[in-house]
């Protein structure tokens, strides 16, 4: 890795000692430098290359020997490693001990731990990274809008770049409140910098790692800087415009460029990522995704532009903006030992019974004063004074009290009639219903569950049901199989539905079912958010929402079944008296006629009875579907044009007595 | 006594109004006897003709009281059989099954029952017998203003012939209606076909070709000049006994079966051993199907149960191939055939029927699973292609304790 310095590689350099300079802050360099170029071996097609340096003494009470590497590319500083030389001289000799070891052992910087794994974020594979960037965008951009009370607009493009087939630019562009200027490189420039992490409220994003991961990954497979551009106000001409790195060894922002740009829309934030992406087709593609966004977010126009001029534009569905969610308080059930104990570190209050009634949802000050004597605790202590023991006793004493659940107010499901509409926009079927159940709980944390269902049609009868996941109105697209919704969907009895149930528990036939899962937090099972966790509250939440869905389509196929078996009934025997009286009038020789007339009476009156019977049980099942008759809906020239302008008003009248009855 | 090889018809018909009733030339025919035969023909087909009539009327009268018309039809399955120890034989139990006119399930299946009743109307009407083919063509027609056909297979026809046969309590023989021929007959008797005289002495290597109405209208024995009755499985072992003479030299009757014996060969191996008293001896195959033919013979199956009582011979015997012929015939391990997977469960479902209860019949399908061997009636050829005539046989009939009951 050490080398003399070479004269052909003056020039870069000077350039490196520029860059690095803005990198260290202003770090007096040394002039010794020992620099070497070696292209990285992973990707021998960039033209990286490596940087390294031997300095002692950097700066502050470090004082060993430090040799720092840095990538580079076009000349810009990709990221920088840094190894204790000292430790790496000693490593040959003999083993290593505890002070050896303790040379190693540092902190790990956040971006340089996802920097490794990134696929814990979604960026695993090329058609996957861009989807998950221009997800993670559009996310963060319909959160905003609905903060801000803005009915959403976005705009997204996937632009080829030139002379490199592997990259892609994503631009994502929305009529939000725009960013405050000071804001800006830290939300873009920071992994784990955000609004939503703190607080317990419905949102799409939820950790604050989102953007900052895919402009990281930009930075690592292009080099290229995140450019944003944000406006605040409509009354200014001009937007700020950034360009910003992360220093991934100190999870820092770094601002290239930071210039006023006219800018013609009058609020929003426009963002830009260069990355290694590849455009896919199908299921799993940005096109999709943002179809699917469409369906769970009926208030929002999206416009699509692709990288090979695929088009997508829809319209918004309604103009009315989803109830904001109310944020809440932590409810005592879903806090954790560890957490109570920090909350009680932090918290305002002065002693404990304001603690529990103020910091926490659902508890009285009569509730607070029932948990204080049930853990043997003053209620007037101070909560920093704690001691862990007693901590300890507080912790069970909660969770053995009876409480309320937390308010559920602060759940926005988008609704029954928004989610049957949605699904008519995507599928031309012959029955739509949908569900949504009350909110329920897991771990403290409220939630609820909703379904929506569509039969036959122009779905393909083959094969089994297509499942579409949502979770917090943001589709999901990877990972089915660990996801709580599939489980939940192969686990219901499909057969007790008239649906036939392949191996594997999936049920088959032309079925599309919706599964809308809104929470303040949603139990992911791993940071890039594509399966929902298994606990069991949820899933039986969610066996129920799909049982009423599935119950409700059986009703309509029986009663298709019925009248198909009307018909057959008075097939058959039209059909085969004929037969009948002449062989009986040929093997006893009496007139055919009466017998003919004969066996007509018996069935008139045969059928008819049976034709009661399945009227009263056509009826029995419509009063069991009176409740939910605005809910569910038939459509009886099911192969329409799946645009279906004329079907589309009637639809809507529908959805305004939906919306008038709640 | 000797008895003539062949006479001729008239000159029988002269012998039968010359001599006196106990003439012993004519034991076994007397021209009173056919002429009664064909009046009980007579009267039997207007029986069968009053049960298919009264069937409609049945029908009529339903339809009068505004009813659906149905028919009870016996239940023709293992569940309604049952093993009756003291006649030996296999009987239909009592269990009925109403089949209705006015029921999406089973109109189709009525209008069929009551178009083949008609059918066969027609045939006793015209007193012409035809194939079980030509029924199915007899009923099959496009349903007028429809694409639908009366009958889609002869498979359908023929449940609804045996739906009917049950159900009214006859024959398809008295309904004249016959299945193809199958199985061949040798051996020292005469008999009268359809008017025709047959010597089975003198057919050759093909034999006569057993029909499937041997009713005594249509099969009449002229003289039975035989000490038993042999039936074997196949048509290959038949025709080596057969070249072998073997019928001669132990003056029985040789026949084969072609497989499971039909209708018609089992009826009439039932005639020569009710009408002559005849011993019947059962050679086939050692598999679990051999064993089955054999049970068939002695007493009855399960799908024709009706029949048994007139079917059924529960004299017969079981001669080989047993699954100790193995060690008394010293046969050589190269011809033995491995049982399958369905020959073992056919075995041991065979072991559980109450008619294979004895206890020899226990050991010896207990000893054909043990050594997990069949062995067909041909592996005899392997000690000599004239084995089974000059061996085999004699030494089974000399020892009749090796038979199996």
């Amino acid at each position: 890795m050490l080398a003399a310095p070479r004269k052909s590689v003056k020039g870069a350099q000077t350039v490196l000692r520029k860059a690095l300079s803005t990198i260290c802050g202003g770090l007096e360099l040394e002039n010794r430098m020992w620099l070497c170029y070696t292209p990285v071996p992973s990707r021998p097609d960039l033209p990286q290359t490596r940087c390294s340096q031997r300095r002692s003494h950097i700066s502050g009470p470090r004082t060993a020997a430090l040799h720092w590497s840095w990538r580079i590319s076009d000349g810009i500083l990709i990221d920088s490693f840094e190894r204790n030389a000292k430790h790496m001289a000693k490593k040959k000799s003999g083993p290593a001990s505890a002070q050896s070891m303790a040379k190693k052992q540092r902190e790990i910087s956040i971006s340089e731990f996802f920097s490794r794994n990134r696929h814990l974020l979604g960026f695993d594979n090329p058609k996957r990274a861009l989807l998950t960037a221009v997800k993670e965008a559009v996310d963060n951009s319909l959160d905003a809008c609905e903060e801000a009370h803005i009915t959403p607009e976005i705009d997204v493009q996937v632009r080829p770049v030139p002379d490199h087939p592997e990259r892609l630019t994503v631009i994502v562009r929305d009529n939000g409140p725009g960013i405050v200027k000071a804001q800006i490189p830290k939300i873009f420039g920071k992994l784990l910098y955000g609004s939503k992490f703190h607080r317990l409220k419905m949102s799409r994003g939820q950790q604050g790692i989102g953007i900052s991961a895919a402009a990281m990954y930009g930075q690592l497979t292009t080099g290229k800087p995140i450019k944003v551009t944000s406006k605040i106000s409509p009354r200014k001409k001009r937007g700020s415009y950034f360009e910003i790195r992360i220093d991934t060894k100190t999870n820092n922002p770094i601002i290239q460029t930071d210039e006023e740009v006219p800018w013609e829309h009058p609020k929003g934030t426009r963002i830009e990522i260069e990355l290694e992406g590849k455009a896919g087709k199908g299921r799993q593609s940005v096109l999709e995704y943002l179809r699917f966004t469409a369906v769970s977010n009926p208030h929002a126009t999206i416009t699509y532009l692709g990288p090979d001029g695929e088009k997508l534009n829809i319209e918004r569905a309604t103009k009315e903006l989803p109830e904001e969610p109310r944020e809440i308080k932590p409810h005592p059930y879903g806090v954790e030992l560890g957490v109570l104990t920090k909350m009680m570190h932090d918290t305002k209050c002065r002693n404990i019974s304001s603690f529990l009634n103020q910091d926490f949802c659902r508890v009285s000050s009569r509730v607070a004063k029932q948990i204080c004597e049930a853990a043997r605790l003053k209620p007037t202590s101070r909560p920093s004074r704690i001691a862990r023991t007693e901590a300890d006793r507080l912790y069970k004493a909660i969770n053995a009290t009876k409480l309320m659940n937390p308010p559920t107010d602060c759940i926005s499901p988008i609704g029954e009639a928004l989610l049957i509409k949605g699904l008519q926009q995507n599928f031309d079927a012959e029955f739509y219903t949908s569900f949504t159940r009350s909110p329920s709980v897991y771990r403290g944390n409220p939630f609820q569950v909703e379904v929506a269902l569509a039969y036959g049609g122009d779905i393909p009868p083959d094969g089994t049901v297509q499942v579409m996941r949502i979770a917090n109105r943001v589709p999901l697209q990877y990972q089915p199989g660990s996801c709580a919704v599939t489980q939940a969907v192969s686990d219901v009895d499909w057969k007790s539905y008239r649906l036939s149930q392949g191996r594997g528990g999936m049920p088959e036939g032309p079925v599309v079912i919706m599964v809308h899962f809104a929470s303040v937090w949603v139990p992911f099972t791993s940071e890039s958010k594509e399966a929902i966790a298994s606990y069991d509250v949820i899933l039986k939440e969610l066996k129920l929402a799909i049982q009423e869905c599935g119950r409700r389509l059986s009703r309509h196929l029986r009663g298709r079944e019925l009248a198909q078996a009307q018909a057959k009934r008075r097939n058959i025997f039209e059909l085969y008296i004929q037969e009948l009286a002449e062989s009986v009038h040929r093997l006893t020789g009496e007139p055919k006629q009466p017998i003919q007339d004969g066996l007509v009476a018996i069935a008139q009156r045969a059928t008819e009875r049976a034709d009661a019977n399945d009227r009263k049980e056509v009826r029995q099942d419509k009063r069991a579907n009176k409740k939910v008759a605005k809910k569910s809906m038939v459509v009886e020239n099911g192969n329409g044009n799946s645009n279906g302008n004329g079907n589309a008003e009637a639809q809507l009248d529908l959805f305004a007595e939906a919306e008038e009855a709640g | 006594m000797r008895r003539p090889s062949w006479i001729s018809l008239p000159k029988l018909k002269r012998l039968a109004n010359d001599s006196p009733p106990n003439n012993p030339l004519l034991n076994h025919l007397s021209i009173q006897n056919m002429a009664r035969r064909k009046k009980d023909s007579e009267d039997r087909t207007e029986r069968v003709l009053k049960k298919l009539t009264d069937m409609g009327h049945q029908a009529i009268r339903d339809i009068d009281r505004r009813r659906s018309p149905k028919l009870s039809i016996p239940v023709r399955s293992l569940s309604n059989v049952s093993f009756n120890k003291r006649r030996s034989i296999i009987e239909l139990g009592n269990s009925k099954q109403d089949r209705l006119f006015f029921n999406t399930g089973m109109a189709k299946k009525f209008m069929q029952t009551f178009l083949v009743a008609e059918a066969c109307k027609q045939l006793l009407d015209q007193g012409k017998t035809t194939s079980i083919r030509d029924l199915f063509y007899m009923v099959k027609h496009t349903i007028p203003n429809s694409m639908v056909e009366s009958v889609e297979d002869q498979a359908e026809s023929d449940a609804c012939l045996e739906d009917l046969e049950v159900t009214i309590d006859t024959l398809r023989e008295e309904l004249n209606l016959f299945a193809s021929n199958r199985g061949a007959m040798v051996g020292n008797v005469t008999l009268i076909d359809s008017g025709d005289t047959i010597d089975c002495r003198r057919m050759g290597s093909g034999g006569y070709n057993i029909p499937s109405i041997v009713e005594p209208d249509v099969i009449e024995f002229v003289e039975i000049n035989a000490d038993f009755v042999l039936l074997v499985e196949k048509d290959a072992v038949w025709r080596r006994l057969n070249e072998d003479k073997f019928w001669k030299d132990y003056n029985c009757i040789l026949l084969h079966g072609g497989g499971q014996p039909s209708r018609g060969v089992r009826r009439l191996v039932y005639r020569f051993a009710d009408e002559a008293k005849l011993d019947v001896f059962v050679l086939t195959d050692n598999d679990p199907w051999g064993y089955y033919i054999y049970s068939v013979i002695k007493q009855g199956s399960i799908n024709l149960a009706y029949e048994s009582i007139r079917m059924a011979v529960p004299k017969a015997k079981f001669i080989g191939l047993s699954a100790e012929d193995k060690d008394r015939f010293d046969l050589p391990n190269d011809n033995k055939l491995r049982l399958n997977k369905t020959d073992i469960a056919r075995a041991r479902q065979i072991k559980k029927y109450p008619w294979f209860q004895k206890k020899h019949w226990q050991s010896e399908i207990k000893l054909m699973l043990d050594n997990g061997m069949k062995y067909e009636i041909e592996a005899l050829s392997s000690k000599g292609i004239s084995f089974i005539t000059e061996e085999y046989l004699p030494h089974k009939f000399s020892n009749p304790d090796e038979m199996l009951d």
